[in-house]
């Protein structure tokens, strides 16, 4: 392990959003407005998963108003906040390209039934618990941010 | 107070700024490095600083540059540059002093000095970017430089018509680079782009004029 790795990993982040292709998830992207923050859902079908280490990306494509729509979040970035699992797909490619040709009942995905840790996981996930379990309890105090907004945003 | 110091490339990476955006560095592991020799107008005819970096096990060193480094009371270095100074300056400089990264702490822009990867002997479509013939439809010309020149009159070629030839592992400047970050720590410096040289390559950094 050169310093160079040592560099990335301090830069990454310890605990990575557990996701898989073809997954429906919903990503919690933090967004700056002059000097306000708040975070945005996007919502849609993973489609790729792509580079290794601190140059990992992943795609989520979702349909808005008729029109595909594509995103890639480095999986690194400290503004992807989250990555909640909302329904599992059943998928036999790494890449879900043909995803693109598709459209309407034929661009549905198999449902894949989350397992109970995925379910308590994404669960965790949206509580904003898992930041506790990582940190010290005595160490910080201000964890429990994000619930509430998440929820609003769902309704 | 000079701002130039050696060091060796490590390799590029990326990492995330305060917008969340992705920057390109590369990082550079550069000093400490101790002063070596410092010129004198007197003695050599001019003022400069002669900066050390990167130890050398003594057995590759051999005597001479041995005898050289112990003058100054300092075991054998890989990477040894003159960096000149205003006359009058060398009187501030001893063999005891050592350069830092921290000499860039409040630096935002430096130039990078390396020696370029070697090409080797390359053809004129790499070397000066001339365009490619015709792959198909009989071209016979594909890769090749094409006329250098005019028939009877002047019956010669100008001098600097751009051939092929060895191209790279050249000393070449990258300026007005971006200085992302000084690890004190680690002696690092974190400059946004790229620069040039191989990995593991030997690079000058200084702050640039502007």
């Amino acid at each position: 392990m050169d310093i160079v790795d040592k560099i990335e990993k301090e830069n990454s982040k310890k605990r990575l959003p557990e996701f898989k292709i073809g997954d429906t998830v919903d990503v919690h992207v933090r967004i700056k407005e002059g000097d306000k923050e708040r975070i945005q859902l996007f919502s849609g079908v993973v489609i790729r998963r792509i580079g290794g280490g601190i140059r990992e990306t992943f795609t989520v494509r979702r349909i808005v108003q008729g029109e595909g729509v594509e995103r890639i979040f480095p999986i690194h970035s400290p503004f992807v906040e989250k990555v909640v699992v909302r329904r599992g797909g059943k998928v036999r490619r790494a890449k879900l390209y043909y995803l693109r040709e598709l459209s309407g009942k034929k661009a549905r995905l198999r449902e894949r039934l989350l397992t109970k840790d995925e379910r308590e996981l994404a669960r965790k996930t949206v509580a904003g618990e898992l930041e506790k379990e990582d940190v010290e309890p005595e160490d910080n105090p201000g964890t429990e941010e994000a619930t509430e907004p998440v929820e609003v945003a769902n309704a | 107070m000079s701002h130039t110091i050696l060091g060796k490339k490590m390799r590029m990476t990326q990492l995330f700024n305060e917008d969340g955006r992705v920057v390109p560095v590369t990082i550079v592991q550069a000093g400490p490095c101790p002063v070596v020799q410092v010129k004198t107008p007197e003695k050599d005819g001019y003022t400069a600083i002669q900066l050390g970096f990167d130890d050398q096990r003594e057995k590759v060193a051999g005597k001479p540059r041995i005898g050289h480094f112990a003058k100054a009371k300092q075991t054998p270095k890989r990477f040894l540059r003159e960096v000149r100074l205003q006359e009058g300056e060398g009187s501030n400089w001893s063999t005891e002093d050592v350069l830092t990264v921290e000499i860039f702490d409040e630096v935002k822009l430096v130039d990078v000095v390396g020696q370029t990867k070697g090409k080797g002997f390359a053809g004129t479509v790499k070397r000066h970017g001339f365009s490619l013939g015709p792959k198909t439809h009989g071209g016979m010309c594909y890769r090749r430089p094409g006329s250098i020149g005019q028939s009877a009159s002047p019956s010669r070629v100008f001098k600097g018509v751009r051939m092929s030839g060895h191209m790279g592992d050249v000393q070449r400047t990258t300026k007005h680079l971006q200085l992302v970050k000084v690890d004190k720590e680690r002696n690092l410096l974190y400059i946004r782009g790229g620069i040039p040289g191989p990995a593991g390559g030997y690079v000058i950094i200084k702050k640039s004029k502007k």
